[in-house]
Protein backbone atom coordinates (compact mmCIF):
# COMPACT_ATOMS: atom_id res chain seq x y z
CA UNK A 1 0.00 0.00 0.00
CA UNK A 2 1.12 3.50 -0.79
CA UNK A 3 2.06 5.66 2.20
CA UNK A 4 -0.85 8.47 3.21
CA UNK A 5 0.22 12.33 1.69
CA UNK A 6 -0.77 13.42 4.88
CA UNK A 7 -0.92 11.85 8.25
CA UNK A 8 -2.59 12.93 11.83
CA UNK A 9 -1.12 10.79 14.23
CA UNK A 10 -2.91 10.97 18.32
CA UNK A 11 -3.54 14.55 18.04
CA UNK A 12 -5.18 15.83 21.05
CA UNK A 13 -5.70 19.88 22.11
CA UNK A 14 -7.69 20.57 25.16
CA UNK A 15 -9.09 24.28 25.73
CA UNK A 16 -9.32 23.73 29.46
CA UNK A 17 -11.64 20.99 30.58
CA UNK A 18 -12.78 20.67 27.12
CA UNK A 19 -11.41 17.81 24.97
CA UNK A 20 -11.69 19.71 21.27
CA UNK A 21 -9.76 17.05 19.91
CA UNK A 22 -9.31 13.97 21.46
CA UNK A 23 -6.23 11.35 20.11
CA UNK A 24 -7.15 11.81 16.56
CA UNK A 25 -5.26 9.73 13.88
CA UNK A 26 -6.37 9.36 10.09
CA UNK A 27 -4.69 9.33 6.71
CA UNK A 28 -5.24 10.54 3.10
CA UNK A 29 -4.13 8.60 0.67
CA UNK A 30 -3.22 9.43 -2.80
CA UNK A 31 -6.27 10.08 -4.89
CA UNK A 32 -8.95 9.77 -2.73
CA UNK A 33 -10.95 12.16 -1.10
CA UNK A 34 -11.32 11.69 2.43
CA UNK A 35 -14.43 13.55 3.96
CA UNK A 36 -14.78 14.79 7.53
CA UNK A 37 -18.02 14.81 8.95
CA UNK A 38 -19.27 15.65 12.11
CA UNK A 39 -22.19 17.67 13.86
CA UNK A 40 -21.73 20.71 15.18
CA UNK A 41 -18.97 21.40 17.84
CA UNK A 42 -17.21 17.99 17.02
CA UNK A 43 -14.33 19.97 16.79
CA UNK A 44 -13.69 20.48 13.07
CA UNK A 45 -12.75 23.82 12.99
CA UNK A 46 -9.84 23.03 15.36
CA UNK A 47 -8.70 20.07 14.18
CA UNK A 48 -8.62 21.39 10.79
CA UNK A 49 -6.28 24.61 12.51
CA UNK A 50 -4.18 22.26 14.11
CA UNK A 51 -3.32 20.57 10.22
CA UNK A 52 -2.89 23.72 8.73
CA UNK A 53 -0.54 25.02 11.43
CA UNK A 54 -2.96 28.29 12.81
CA UNK A 55 -3.07 26.22 16.41
CA UNK A 56 -0.55 24.23 17.84
CA UNK A 57 -1.83 20.36 19.47
CA UNK A 58 -1.18 19.50 22.97
CA UNK A 59 -0.19 15.71 21.94
CA UNK A 60 0.30 14.19 18.65
CA UNK A 61 2.06 14.44 15.15
CA UNK A 62 0.92 15.93 11.78
CA UNK A 63 2.96 14.79 8.83
CA UNK A 64 2.80 15.57 5.15
CA UNK A 65 4.27 12.91 2.27
CA UNK A 66 6.89 11.15 4.98
CA UNK A 67 7.43 14.81 6.96
CA UNK A 68 7.27 15.61 10.33
CA UNK A 69 5.58 19.39 10.28
CA UNK A 70 3.89 19.55 13.36
CA UNK A 71 6.36 22.31 14.51
CA UNK A 72 6.01 24.05 11.42
CA UNK A 73 4.28 27.39 10.61
CA UNK A 74 1.17 27.71 8.43
CA UNK A 75 3.58 29.63 5.75
CA UNK A 76 6.53 26.89 5.90
CA UNK A 77 3.39 24.19 5.56
CA UNK A 78 1.55 25.98 2.71
CA UNK A 79 5.39 26.00 0.84
CA UNK A 80 5.49 22.65 1.51
CA UNK A 81 2.17 21.53 -0.13
CA UNK A 82 -0.50 22.01 2.30
CA UNK A 83 -3.37 23.83 0.10
CA UNK A 84 -6.23 24.91 1.81
CA UNK A 85 -9.57 26.91 1.29
CA UNK A 86 -11.77 28.54 3.86
CA UNK A 87 -14.65 28.06 5.36
CA UNK A 88 -15.92 31.63 5.04
CA UNK A 89 -13.86 32.85 1.74
CA UNK A 90 -10.61 34.46 2.54
CA UNK A 91 -9.26 36.49 -0.28
CA UNK A 92 -7.58 39.82 -0.61
CA UNK A 93 -10.47 41.87 -1.04
CA UNK A 94 -8.81 44.43 -2.78
CA UNK A 95 -7.16 42.67 -5.41
CA UNK A 96 -9.21 41.80 -8.51
CA UNK A 97 -9.35 37.49 -8.80
CA UNK A 98 -6.89 37.16 -10.92
CA UNK A 99 -4.14 38.88 -8.84
CA UNK A 100 -5.34 36.28 -5.81
CA UNK A 101 -4.41 33.64 -8.01
CA UNK A 102 -0.92 35.51 -8.95
CA UNK A 103 -0.42 36.04 -5.62
CA UNK A 104 -0.48 32.38 -4.73
CA UNK A 105 1.84 31.42 -7.70
CA UNK A 106 4.22 33.91 -6.94
CA UNK A 107 4.51 32.62 -3.38
CA UNK A 108 4.88 28.82 -4.57
CA UNK A 109 7.52 30.19 -7.22
CA UNK A 110 9.95 31.49 -3.88
CA UNK A 111 10.13 34.25 -2.49
CA UNK A 112 8.38 37.77 -2.65
CA UNK A 113 11.61 39.66 -1.91
CA UNK A 114 11.85 40.88 -5.10
CA UNK A 115 11.92 44.86 -5.70
CA UNK A 116 12.31 46.40 -8.99
CA UNK A 117 9.94 43.99 -11.69
CA UNK A 118 6.42 45.36 -11.55
CA UNK A 119 4.30 42.17 -11.07
CA UNK A 120 1.51 43.03 -13.85
CA UNK A 121 4.13 43.19 -16.61
CA UNK A 122 5.11 39.70 -15.55
CA UNK A 123 3.11 37.60 -18.26
CA UNK A 124 4.35 34.36 -17.48
CA UNK A 125 2.41 35.07 -13.79
CA UNK A 126 -0.84 36.26 -15.67
CA UNK A 127 -1.14 33.76 -17.79
CA UNK A 128 -1.00 31.17 -15.52
CA UNK A 129 -3.18 32.76 -13.70
CA UNK A 130 -5.86 33.38 -16.58
CA UNK A 131 -5.57 29.51 -16.86
CA UNK A 132 -6.05 28.75 -13.74
CA UNK A 133 -9.10 30.74 -13.38
CA UNK A 134 -10.43 29.35 -16.49
CA UNK A 135 -10.04 25.66 -15.12
CA UNK A 136 -12.74 27.02 -12.11
CA UNK A 137 -14.47 28.91 -14.81
CA UNK A 138 -13.87 32.18 -13.52
CA UNK A 139 -11.80 33.48 -16.45
CA UNK A 140 -14.90 36.24 -17.50
CA UNK A 141 -14.64 37.61 -13.70
CA UNK A 142 -10.63 38.02 -13.38
CA UNK A 143 -10.28 41.47 -13.31
CA UNK A 144 -12.85 41.50 -10.83
CA UNK A 145 -12.11 42.62 -7.18
CA UNK A 146 -12.74 39.74 -5.15
CA UNK A 147 -14.88 41.60 -3.04
CA UNK A 148 -17.28 42.37 -5.63
CA UNK A 149 -17.40 38.90 -6.84
CA UNK A 150 -20.59 37.06 -5.94
CA UNK A 151 -20.60 34.34 -2.67
CA UNK A 152 -20.51 31.53 -5.40
CA UNK A 153 -17.45 33.16 -7.21
CA UNK A 154 -15.61 33.76 -4.53
CA UNK A 155 -16.32 29.61 -3.20
CA UNK A 156 -14.74 29.00 -6.76
CA UNK A 157 -11.83 31.46 -6.28
CA UNK A 158 -10.56 29.63 -2.95
CA UNK A 159 -10.34 26.59 -5.42
CA UNK A 160 -8.10 28.04 -7.71
CA UNK A 161 -6.17 29.83 -5.18
CA UNK A 162 -5.60 26.50 -3.61
CA UNK A 163 -4.82 25.01 -7.40
CA UNK A 164 -2.07 27.93 -8.00
CA UNK A 165 -0.36 26.49 -5.29
CA UNK A 166 -0.05 22.99 -6.84
CA UNK A 167 -0.23 21.44 -3.44
CA UNK A 168 0.48 18.08 -2.62
CA UNK A 169 -2.88 17.68 -0.55
CA UNK A 170 -6.05 20.13 -0.71
CA UNK A 171 -7.52 20.85 2.57
CA UNK A 172 -10.69 22.21 1.91
CA UNK A 173 -13.08 23.34 4.77
CA UNK A 174 -16.76 23.52 3.77
CA UNK A 175 -16.03 23.90 -0.23
CA UNK A 176 -20.15 23.70 -0.90
CA UNK A 177 -21.24 26.45 2.01
CA UNK A 178 -23.95 28.32 0.54
CA UNK A 179 -23.79 27.41 -2.94
CA UNK A 180 -26.93 26.33 -3.73
CA UNK A 181 -28.01 22.74 -5.52
CA UNK A 182 -26.70 23.93 -9.23
CA UNK A 183 -23.54 25.86 -7.75
CA UNK A 184 -22.69 22.47 -5.45
CA UNK A 185 -23.26 19.86 -8.32
CA UNK A 186 -20.23 21.97 -10.78
CA UNK A 187 -18.04 21.90 -7.69
CA UNK A 188 -18.70 18.07 -7.00
CA UNK A 189 -17.86 17.07 -10.76
CA UNK A 190 -15.42 19.38 -10.15
CA UNK A 191 -13.59 18.17 -7.02
CA UNK A 192 -14.18 14.88 -8.52
CA UNK A 193 -11.56 15.55 -10.98
CA UNK A 194 -9.20 17.03 -8.68
CA UNK A 195 -8.52 14.38 -6.67
CA UNK A 196 -6.15 12.42 -9.31
CA UNK A 197 -3.90 15.88 -8.96
CA UNK A 198 -3.74 15.46 -5.41
CA UNK A 199 -6.39 13.76 -2.43
CA UNK A 200 -8.67 16.13 -0.77
CA UNK A 201 -9.33 16.24 3.12
CA UNK A 202 -13.09 17.60 2.84
CA UNK A 203 -14.47 19.09 5.26
CA UNK A 204 -18.65 19.10 4.27
CA UNK A 205 -21.72 19.75 5.59
CA UNK A 206 -23.27 18.73 2.53
CA UNK A 207 -23.97 14.91 3.17
CA UNK A 208 -25.19 14.50 -0.34
CA UNK A 209 -21.78 16.03 -1.46
CA UNK A 210 -20.00 13.87 1.04
CA UNK A 211 -21.66 10.88 -0.16
CA UNK A 212 -20.88 11.48 -4.10
CA UNK A 213 -17.57 12.27 -3.78
CA UNK A 214 -15.80 10.73 -0.78
CA UNK A 215 -13.75 7.68 -1.33
CA UNK A 216 -13.90 7.45 2.96
CA UNK A 217 -15.38 8.95 5.38
CA UNK A 218 -14.67 9.76 9.08
CA UNK A 219 -16.76 10.79 11.60
CA UNK A 220 -15.93 12.97 14.15
CA UNK A 221 -17.48 13.08 17.59
CA UNK A 222 -17.17 15.44 20.46
CA UNK A 223 -13.41 15.24 19.58
CA UNK A 224 -13.21 11.73 18.70
CA UNK A 225 -13.32 10.00 15.44
CA UNK A 226 -15.80 7.61 15.82
CA UNK A 227 -15.70 5.64 12.70
CA UNK A 228 -13.83 5.75 9.41
CA UNK A 229 -14.66 3.98 6.28
CA UNK A 230 -16.26 3.76 3.06
CA UNK A 231 -19.26 5.42 2.58
CA UNK A 232 -21.51 2.15 2.34
CA UNK A 233 -19.90 1.64 5.77
CA UNK A 234 -20.79 5.10 6.99
CA UNK A 235 -24.16 4.21 6.10
CA UNK A 236 -24.76 1.28 7.74
CA UNK A 237 -23.15 2.20 10.69
CA UNK A 238 -25.06 1.94 13.64
CA UNK A 239 -23.22 4.65 15.66
CA UNK A 240 -23.03 7.54 13.46
CA UNK A 241 -26.96 6.93 12.65
CA UNK A 242 -27.20 7.81 16.42
CA UNK A 243 -24.87 10.37 16.93
CA UNK A 244 -25.36 12.15 13.51
CA UNK A 245 -26.94 11.10 10.33
CA UNK A 246 -30.30 10.96 12.77
CA UNK A 247 -30.25 14.20 13.66
CA UNK A 248 -29.62 15.43 9.74
CA UNK A 249 -32.05 13.04 7.97
CA UNK A 250 -34.86 11.06 10.51
CA UNK A 251 -34.96 8.21 8.08
CA UNK B 1 -11.07 58.32 -17.47
CA UNK B 2 -10.41 55.28 -15.38
CA UNK B 3 -9.02 56.20 -12.03
CA UNK B 4 -5.61 54.80 -12.44
CA UNK B 5 -5.48 57.16 -15.27
CA UNK B 6 -7.05 60.19 -13.56
CA UNK B 7 -4.73 59.77 -10.40
CA UNK B 8 -1.46 59.71 -12.76
CA UNK B 9 -2.71 63.06 -14.01
CA UNK B 10 -2.94 64.46 -10.99
CA UNK B 11 0.33 62.81 -9.39
CA UNK B 12 2.06 64.66 -12.66
CA UNK B 13 0.24 67.69 -11.68
CA UNK B 14 1.44 68.07 -8.10
CA UNK B 15 5.06 67.45 -9.25
CA UNK B 16 4.86 70.36 -11.79
CA UNK B 17 3.45 72.28 -9.10
CA UNK B 18 5.58 71.63 -6.63
CA UNK B 19 8.31 72.55 -8.92
CA UNK B 20 6.73 76.10 -10.55
CA UNK B 21 6.19 77.70 -7.21
CA UNK B 22 8.78 77.69 -5.88
CA UNK B 23 10.81 78.10 -9.85
CA UNK B 24 8.33 81.70 -9.96
CA UNK B 25 9.33 82.49 -6.34
CA UNK B 26 12.89 82.64 -7.49
CA UNK B 27 12.04 84.69 -10.48
CA UNK B 28 9.86 86.89 -8.24
CA UNK B 29 13.31 87.01 -5.44
CA UNK B 30 10.57 85.25 -2.85
CA UNK B 31 13.32 82.79 -0.94
CA UNK B 32 10.36 82.13 1.83
CA UNK B 33 8.18 80.93 -0.79
CA UNK B 34 11.17 78.64 -1.70
CA UNK B 35 11.99 77.09 1.64
CA UNK B 36 8.22 76.73 2.26
CA UNK B 37 8.41 74.18 -1.26
CA UNK B 38 11.54 72.79 0.69
CA UNK B 39 10.28 71.83 3.67
CA UNK B 40 6.96 70.30 2.08
CA UNK B 41 9.21 68.04 -0.37
CA UNK B 42 11.38 67.59 3.17
CA UNK B 43 8.27 66.55 5.21
CA UNK B 44 6.75 64.51 2.13
CA UNK B 45 9.91 62.22 2.00
CA UNK B 46 9.47 61.61 5.53
CA UNK B 47 5.89 60.48 5.47
CA UNK B 48 6.91 58.84 1.98
CA UNK B 49 8.65 56.60 4.66
CA UNK B 50 5.94 56.18 6.70
CA UNK B 51 3.86 55.43 3.88
CA UNK B 52 5.58 52.21 3.23
CA UNK B 53 4.92 50.98 6.27
CA UNK B 54 1.97 52.66 6.74
CA UNK B 55 0.04 52.94 3.53
CA UNK B 56 1.71 49.66 1.64
CA UNK B 57 1.92 47.25 5.14
CA UNK B 58 -1.00 48.61 7.48
CA UNK B 59 1.73 48.81 9.88
CA UNK B 60 0.62 52.05 12.01
CA UNK B 61 4.16 53.26 13.12
CA UNK B 62 3.63 56.27 15.89
CA UNK B 63 7.06 56.13 15.83
CA UNK B 64 8.42 57.29 12.94
CA UNK B 65 9.86 60.53 14.45
CA UNK B 66 13.01 58.00 15.78
CA UNK B 67 14.02 57.73 12.62
CA UNK B 68 13.32 61.70 11.42
CA UNK B 69 15.28 62.93 14.67
CA UNK B 70 18.33 59.46 14.39
CA UNK B 71 18.73 61.30 10.35
CA UNK B 72 18.82 64.99 12.14
CA UNK B 73 20.82 64.09 14.72
CA UNK B 74 23.75 62.11 12.13
CA UNK B 75 23.54 65.34 10.38
CA UNK B 76 23.93 67.33 13.07
CA UNK B 77 26.72 65.38 14.39
CA UNK B 78 28.71 65.14 11.40
CA UNK B 79 28.52 68.54 10.71
CA UNK B 80 29.28 69.74 14.67
CA UNK B 81 32.57 67.50 14.36
CA UNK B 82 33.56 68.91 10.76
CA UNK B 83 33.06 72.42 11.87
CA UNK B 84 35.29 72.43 15.09
CA UNK B 85 37.68 69.71 13.29
CA UNK B 86 37.13 66.72 16.30
CA UNK B 87 37.18 63.23 15.87
CA UNK B 88 33.47 62.02 16.65
CA UNK B 89 34.93 58.40 18.33
CA UNK B 90 38.10 56.93 17.84
CA UNK B 91 40.11 58.75 14.94
CA UNK B 92 36.78 58.73 12.58
CA UNK B 93 36.00 62.82 11.87
CA UNK B 94 33.12 64.41 10.92
CA UNK B 95 31.80 65.24 7.42
CA UNK B 96 30.05 67.92 5.75
CA UNK B 97 29.34 65.84 2.34
CA UNK B 98 25.31 65.75 2.27
CA UNK B 99 25.89 62.50 0.34
CA UNK B 100 27.87 61.01 3.05
CA UNK B 101 25.78 61.91 5.69
CA UNK B 102 22.41 60.72 4.30
CA UNK B 103 23.71 57.04 3.46
CA UNK B 104 25.05 57.40 7.15
CA UNK B 105 21.54 58.39 8.08
CA UNK B 106 19.84 55.85 6.13
CA UNK B 107 22.08 52.55 7.38
CA UNK B 108 21.36 53.90 10.82
CA UNK B 109 17.75 53.98 10.97
CA UNK B 110 17.70 51.11 8.89
CA UNK B 111 19.45 48.89 11.57
CA UNK B 112 17.45 50.73 14.22
CA UNK B 113 14.04 50.18 12.27
CA UNK B 114 15.32 46.23 12.23
CA UNK B 115 15.57 46.49 15.94
CA UNK B 116 12.29 48.42 16.42
CA UNK B 117 10.69 45.90 13.72
CA UNK B 118 11.61 42.48 15.10
CA UNK B 119 10.53 43.34 18.96
CA UNK B 120 7.17 45.34 17.37
CA UNK B 121 5.97 43.18 14.53
CA UNK B 122 5.08 40.26 17.20
CA UNK B 123 2.22 42.47 18.10
CA UNK B 124 -0.45 44.18 16.09
CA UNK B 125 -2.94 46.41 16.66
CA UNK B 126 -2.99 49.15 19.80
CA UNK B 127 -0.18 47.04 21.07
CA UNK B 128 2.05 47.93 17.69
CA UNK B 129 1.14 51.42 17.94
CA UNK B 130 2.10 51.34 21.59
CA UNK B 131 5.70 49.82 21.29
CA UNK B 132 6.76 52.00 18.25
CA UNK B 133 5.74 54.98 20.20
CA UNK B 134 7.56 53.74 23.70
CA UNK B 135 10.51 52.96 21.16
CA UNK B 136 10.54 56.71 19.87
CA UNK B 137 10.03 58.37 23.40
CA UNK B 138 13.29 56.07 24.26
CA UNK B 139 15.08 58.43 21.86
CA UNK B 140 13.75 61.55 22.57
CA UNK B 141 14.71 61.38 26.43
CA UNK B 142 18.15 59.85 25.38
CA UNK B 143 18.54 62.90 23.22
CA UNK B 144 16.93 65.15 25.82
CA UNK B 145 19.61 64.07 28.70
CA UNK B 146 22.89 63.90 26.18
CA UNK B 147 24.30 66.56 27.10
CA UNK B 148 27.43 66.02 24.88
CA UNK B 149 25.18 67.48 21.73
CA UNK B 150 23.00 69.76 23.25
CA UNK B 151 20.59 67.93 25.37
CA UNK B 152 16.97 69.78 25.42
CA UNK B 153 18.94 73.19 23.71
CA UNK B 154 19.66 71.38 20.69
CA UNK B 155 22.56 71.58 18.41
CA UNK B 156 23.25 74.15 15.67
CA UNK B 157 24.13 73.45 12.43
CA UNK B 158 26.35 76.60 11.37
CA UNK B 159 27.21 76.04 8.01
CA UNK B 160 25.42 74.12 5.81
CA UNK B 161 26.35 70.52 4.68
CA UNK B 162 27.96 70.34 1.02
CA UNK B 163 25.84 68.90 -1.98
CA UNK B 164 28.55 68.29 -4.96
CA UNK B 165 27.72 70.88 -7.59
CA UNK B 166 25.51 72.75 -5.93
CA UNK B 167 25.78 75.67 -3.71
CA UNK B 168 23.43 74.82 -0.92
CA UNK B 169 23.19 78.21 0.79
CA UNK B 170 21.23 79.23 -1.60
CA UNK B 171 17.53 78.66 -1.06
CA UNK B 172 17.17 77.35 -4.59
CA UNK B 173 19.88 74.82 -4.59
CA UNK B 174 18.87 73.23 -1.55
CA UNK B 175 15.47 73.48 -2.98
CA UNK B 176 16.24 71.37 -6.21
CA UNK B 177 18.67 68.99 -3.60
CA UNK B 178 14.97 68.17 -1.84
CA UNK B 179 13.02 67.80 -5.01
CA UNK B 180 15.25 65.45 -6.19
CA UNK B 181 15.30 63.07 -3.32
CA UNK B 182 11.38 63.47 -3.42
CA UNK B 183 11.11 62.28 -6.78
CA UNK B 184 14.12 59.38 -5.63
CA UNK B 185 11.85 58.36 -2.73
CA UNK B 186 8.47 58.13 -4.79
CA UNK B 187 9.87 56.30 -7.11
CA UNK B 188 11.29 53.65 -4.52
CA UNK B 189 7.70 53.89 -3.27
CA UNK B 190 6.07 53.49 -6.87
CA UNK B 191 8.58 50.40 -7.41
CA UNK B 192 8.24 48.72 -4.26
CA UNK B 193 4.31 48.65 -5.16
CA UNK B 194 4.16 47.27 -8.17
CA UNK B 195 6.32 44.60 -7.51
CA UNK B 196 5.99 41.03 -5.86
CA UNK B 197 7.84 42.81 -2.23
CA UNK B 198 4.55 45.22 -2.75
CA UNK B 199 1.96 42.71 -3.85
CA UNK B 200 3.16 40.16 -0.74
CA UNK B 201 2.91 43.53 1.66
CA UNK B 202 -0.22 44.83 0.69
CA UNK B 203 -1.93 41.26 0.55
CA UNK B 204 -0.69 40.95 4.23
CA UNK B 205 -2.29 44.07 5.46
CA UNK B 206 -5.31 43.23 4.24
CA UNK B 207 -5.63 39.65 5.27
CA UNK B 208 -2.58 38.01 6.96
CA UNK B 209 -4.11 34.79 7.52
CA UNK B 210 -4.77 34.27 3.94
CA UNK B 211 -1.01 35.37 2.96
CA UNK B 212 0.27 32.55 5.42
CA UNK B 213 -2.38 29.78 3.71
CA UNK B 214 -0.57 30.35 0.53
CA UNK B 215 2.77 30.34 1.68
CA UNK B 216 3.82 34.00 2.23
CA UNK B 217 5.08 34.36 6.36
CA UNK B 218 3.54 38.18 7.08
CA UNK B 219 6.44 38.57 9.37
CA UNK B 220 9.98 38.62 7.19
CA UNK B 221 7.77 40.84 4.75
CA UNK B 222 6.66 43.30 6.82
CA UNK B 223 9.54 43.49 8.95
CA UNK B 224 11.54 44.35 5.78
CA UNK B 225 8.70 47.14 4.91
CA UNK B 226 9.20 48.41 8.04
CA UNK B 227 12.98 48.74 7.88
CA UNK B 228 13.05 50.26 4.16
CA UNK B 229 10.25 52.90 5.67
CA UNK B 230 12.70 53.50 8.48
CA UNK B 231 15.56 54.22 6.28
CA UNK B 232 13.54 57.11 3.80
CA UNK B 233 12.42 58.74 6.68
CA UNK B 234 15.57 59.19 8.28
CA UNK B 235 17.07 60.17 5.21
CA UNK B 236 14.20 62.74 5.57
CA UNK B 237 15.62 63.68 9.00
CA UNK B 238 19.14 64.63 7.49
CA UNK B 239 18.13 66.93 5.34
CA UNK B 240 15.12 68.25 7.68
CA UNK B 241 17.85 69.14 10.05
CA UNK B 242 20.42 70.80 7.09
CA UNK B 243 17.00 72.87 6.17
CA UNK B 244 16.76 74.49 9.75
CA UNK B 245 20.36 74.23 10.12
CA UNK B 246 19.06 72.93 13.84
CA UNK B 247 18.35 69.59 15.23
CA UNK B 248 16.64 69.26 18.64
CA UNK B 249 15.01 66.07 20.38
CA UNK B 250 11.81 68.13 19.54
CA UNK B 251 12.36 66.27 16.25
CA UNK B 252 11.85 62.96 17.97
CA UNK B 253 8.77 63.89 19.70
CA UNK B 254 5.57 62.35 19.76
CA UNK B 255 3.88 65.18 18.06
CA UNK B 256 6.06 64.70 14.86
CA UNK B 257 4.81 60.99 14.78
CA UNK B 258 1.36 62.04 14.86
CA UNK B 259 2.33 64.73 12.05
CA UNK B 260 3.61 62.43 10.00
CA UNK B 261 0.61 59.93 10.22
CA UNK B 262 -1.82 63.33 10.10
CA UNK B 263 -0.20 64.41 6.39
CA UNK B 264 -0.32 60.61 5.17
CA UNK B 265 -4.27 60.57 6.13
CA UNK B 266 -5.09 63.72 4.51
CA UNK B 267 -3.33 63.64 1.66
CA UNK B 268 -4.15 59.29 0.86
CA UNK B 269 -2.88 56.43 2.47
CA UNK B 270 -1.04 53.96 0.56
CA UNK B 271 -1.63 56.74 -2.16
CA UNK B 272 1.96 57.27 -4.52
CA UNK B 273 1.17 61.02 -3.87
CA UNK B 274 -0.56 61.27 -0.62
CA UNK B 275 2.46 62.03 1.57
CA UNK B 276 3.23 65.37 -0.88
CA UNK B 277 -0.15 66.77 -0.75
CA UNK B 278 -0.46 66.26 2.69
CA UNK B 279 2.78 67.80 3.37
CA UNK B 280 1.73 70.53 1.42
CA UNK B 281 -1.86 70.72 2.80
CA UNK B 282 -0.07 70.79 6.70
CA UNK B 283 2.78 73.27 6.16
CA UNK B 284 0.18 75.88 3.78
CA UNK B 285 -2.15 75.32 6.70
CA UNK B 286 0.57 76.22 9.55
CA UNK B 287 1.47 79.45 7.22
CA UNK B 288 -1.57 81.37 6.02
CA UNK B 289 -3.89 80.32 9.19
CA UNK B 290 -1.24 80.52 10.93
CA UNK B 291 -0.57 84.19 10.32
CA UNK B 292 -4.42 84.61 11.18
CA UNK B 293 -4.96 82.57 14.25
CA UNK B 294 -2.73 80.78 16.84
CA UNK B 295 -5.50 78.16 16.84
CA UNK B 296 -4.69 77.13 13.22
CA UNK B 297 -4.52 73.42 14.37
CA UNK B 298 -8.01 73.79 15.55
CA UNK B 299 -8.94 74.37 11.72
CA UNK B 300 -6.20 71.50 10.38
CA UNK B 301 -8.04 69.26 13.15
CA UNK B 302 -11.20 69.95 11.43
CA UNK B 303 -10.27 69.11 8.51
CA UNK B 304 -8.23 65.91 9.48
CA UNK B 305 -12.53 65.14 10.99
CA UNK B 306 -13.91 65.83 7.66
CA UNK B 307 -11.32 64.06 5.50
CA UNK B 308 -11.49 60.26 8.23
CA UNK B 309 -15.49 60.98 8.06
CA UNK B 310 -16.21 62.08 3.94
CA UNK B 311 -12.78 61.11 2.18
CA UNK B 312 -11.42 58.01 3.33
CA UNK B 313 -8.87 57.75 0.78
CA UNK B 314 -7.57 61.59 1.87
CA UNK B 315 -7.55 64.77 -0.74
CA UNK B 316 -6.07 62.15 -3.83
CA UNK B 317 -8.93 59.67 -3.46
CA UNK B 318 -11.65 62.46 -3.44
CA UNK B 319 -10.42 63.57 -6.70
CA UNK B 320 -8.80 60.23 -8.20
CA UNK B 321 -11.09 57.93 -6.58
CA UNK B 322 -10.24 54.50 -5.08
CA UNK B 323 -7.17 52.30 -5.56
CA UNK B 324 -7.25 49.85 -8.38
CA UNK B 325 -4.97 47.75 -7.44
CA UNK B 326 -5.58 45.73 -11.29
Amino acid sequence: MADPVLELRGLSKSFGALKATDNVSLTLMPGEIHALIGPNGAGKTTLMGQISGKIAPDAGEVWLSGQNITAFSVAQRAKLGLGRSFQVSSLIPEYSAQRNVMLALQARQGHSFRFLKPVMRDSGLREAARAILARVGLDARASVESAVLSHGERRLLEIAVALALKPKCFLLDEPMAGLGAEGTARLVSFLHSLKEEAPILLVEHDMDAVFRLADRISVLVYGRIIATGSVADIRGNAEVRAVYLGEESPA
Amino acid sequence: MDSTRKEWLLNALIAVALFAVPLWALMANEPFIITLATRIAILAVAAVGLNIALGLGGMVSFGHALYLGLGGYVAGIAAHHAFNGTPIFAGIPGTNQMLIIWAIAMVLSGALAAVVGALSLRTSGIFFIMITLAFAQMGFFFTLSWPAYGGEDGLPIFVRNQFPGMNTARPWDLFLIAYGVLIFSLAVFALLRAARFGAALMAIRQNPDRAAAIGISPFGIKLVGFILSGMITGLAGAMMADLTRFVSPVMMAWTMSGELIVIIILGGVGRLFGPVVGAALLVGFEVFFGGLTEHWKLWLGLVLLGVVLFARGGLIGLIAGRTQHG
